[in-house]
């Protein structure tokens, strides 16, 4: 606990550097983005992830995004002001890439929860009916994002979405960061899973199905309740 | 023989929509068993495939240490590089692609980008033997004579062209590998051919590609990679991959691999040139010929009286 709080999101952002573009940044009218502060310890998801990944899950890598997103971001509010067209095309793809990461990553957090926070929990209520109506079983639903989710090659993620026009629910892949919504403009995200070689590696090595396998214990079931009634009440 | 057994998949090829491919690997064990009873039935002849094996990176596993730990190379080429030297073994076993070489396979299943099921493992077989061999023990330092000279005649000093080397490994977003190609008079599209090849066409580049690609596919003669996977670096270096490759560049490149394959890349490209001449010409020669068939079709003349005057 002493120690998460040491890293507080507060702490990041009052590091000089950062700090003071931020507050350049917004003087410009510019909102930069931050690193989202974990809802729990980095080792209270063990051990179905370590704390050692979990810490270089969120400072490094997500931090990165971040930290890239809001330069990237800097970059192209200059190039628009200066009407520069082909500065502004040039930068789409670091903010796709970093964006997408910070958008992801955000989402992710929140997938998962201790299993005395009711991490594991299989959903109750109307997300769970409508997983048995769509694939017959839970059970079903985790083997298929299971096998997409290892069938992926190279770097990407593995979502149970909601399509909010259709009221379906659909399981995708997308590569590298690229949002859910990058497979269809009306799906929304419930359960992102990454599998990114930086999201098990250093636990699970190059056996991806054993982390798919166990990081459905520490899946937050009622945040992805939560997001499914929005969209369909 | 195969008209049974291919009466179950459409024809004996590996290439297949992916989905008709996972259908299809049903029937290709179908496909081999009766193979084998015919084979069996006649005398021992040829094996009924042909198996690629994982082969050993030219120094021991531990060699790389302390850079390159010696955990690393056991997971990176120990599981990942025979993981896809298994994969694709199982994949091809009585298809078309069986018996092809490696990079036959990597070109046909490439299939102009429109990949097909056996790309990422072959790729990732022949990219990884590639990797191995791109780097040796007390490696680093920088390149001499030819090499060198063509480095800092494309890239203006060696110094620049690391950096660029460095900036393309950090700048490929996701999994992939960077390069130090020979470009030979390659067009950057499709099936263009260069009209006008001159030597400045023939040019170092530094290039990178996604997940299992790699320059064969563009054409290009590789000289060296750096595999930016996570896998390559993770246990050692975490995130930080620029510091990864800033350790390849300085303490394991092996340069002179590099500079044996530039002299191979430019005796090729000197080859595929004299082929191209030879090809141009020959078709030069047919066009003539066609023409003066095109003067008798014109006139009427029966197809098989042309025939009788050629």
């Amino acid at each position: 606990m002493a120690l998460r709080a040491l890293l507080t999101r507060k702490t990041l952002a009052s590091a000089p550097r950062l700090g003071g573009a931020a507050a350049a940044a917004s003087f410009r009218g510019l909102q930069t983005s931050s690193l989202p502060d974990l809802p729990y310890d980095y080792g209270a998801l063990q051990p179905a992830i370590s704390g050692e990944i979990m810490q270089l899950h969120h400072q490094k890598h997500h931090q990165a995004y971040v930290t890239n997103y809001n330069k990237a971001l800097e970059q192209l509010h200059d190039a628009m002001g200066k009407g520069d067209a082909p500065a502004v095309v040039k930068l789409q793809s670091a903010i796709k890439f970093n964006g997408g990461g910070h958008v992801n990553h955000s989402i992710f957090w929140k997938n998962l929860a201790p299993i005395q926070e009711g991490g594991g929990e299989p959903p109750k209520g109307s997300l769970g009916w409508a997983i048995d109506d769509h694939f017959q079983s839970l059970d079903a639903l985790v083997q298929k994002m299971n096998a997409e989710g290892a069938a992926l090659q190279g770097s990407g993620w593995v979502w149970l979405g909601v399509d909010k026009e259709l009221k379906k629910l659909v399981v995708e892949t997308t590569s590298n960061q690229d949002p859910l919504v990058t497979k269809g403009p009306s799906l929304i995200p419930l359960i992102g899973i990454d599998v990114w070689e930086h999201a098990y590696y250093l636990q699970y090595k190059n056996v991806r199905p054993d982390y798919l396998k166990n990081i459905w214990k520490v899946i937050n079931w009622k945040y992805a309740s939560e997001v499914y009634e929005k969209e369909c009440p | 023989m195969a008209a049974t057994a291919t009466a179950t998949i459409s024809p004996p090829c590996a290439l297949i929509p992916y989905q008709g491919l996972r259908g299809a690997l049903v029937s290709t064990r179908t496909f081999q068993s009766t193979k084998n009873q015919r084979q069996c039935g006649r005398a021992a002849a040829a094996p009924i495939s042909a198996k690629f094996d994982l082969k050993p990176p030219p120094y021991p596993l531990d060699a790389l240490e302390p850079h390159m730990s010696q955990g690393t190379m056991s997971y990176h080429w120990g599981k990942h590089h025979r993981g896809y030297v298994e994969k694709l073994n199982m994949q091809i076993v009585g298809t078309d692609l069986d018996g092809m070489s490696l990079e036959d396979i990597i070109i046909l299943s490439y299939n102009k980008g429109d990949i097909l099921p056996a790309f990422n493992n072959a790729a990732q077989i022949w990219n990884h033997d590639f990797f191995w061999e791109s780097m040796v023990p007390n490696g680093g330092g920088k390149p001499s004579g030819d090499l060198l000279e063509l480095i800092e005649r494309d890239f203006g000093s060696f110094e620049k062209f690391s950096a660029k080397f460095r900036s393309a490994a950090s700048t490929q977003f996701g999994s992939g590998w960077v390069w130090l190609a020979y470009k030979a008079n390659r067009l950057n599209v499709g099936n263009a051919s260069n009209p006008r090849p001159s030597d400045e066409d023939k040019k170092l580049v530094v290039v990178k590609s996604p997940n299992a690609v790699n320059p064969l596919v563009w054409d290009y003669l590789p000289l060296l990679t750096i595999d930016v996977w996570e896998h390559a670096y993770d246990l050692d270096f975490q995130s930080r991959r620029a510091d990864y490759v800033s350790m390849f560049m300085e303490k394991l490149v092996s340069w002179e691999t590099v500079s044996a394959r530039l002299e191979m890349a430019k005796a090729q490209a000197v080859e595929r040139e004299r082929e191209e001449e030879k090809r141009k010409y020959e078709e030069d020669n047919k066009n003539s010929s066609n023409e003066a068939v095109e003067m008798y079709l014109d006139s009427d003349t029966e197809d098989s009286e042309v025939n009788d005057q050629m």
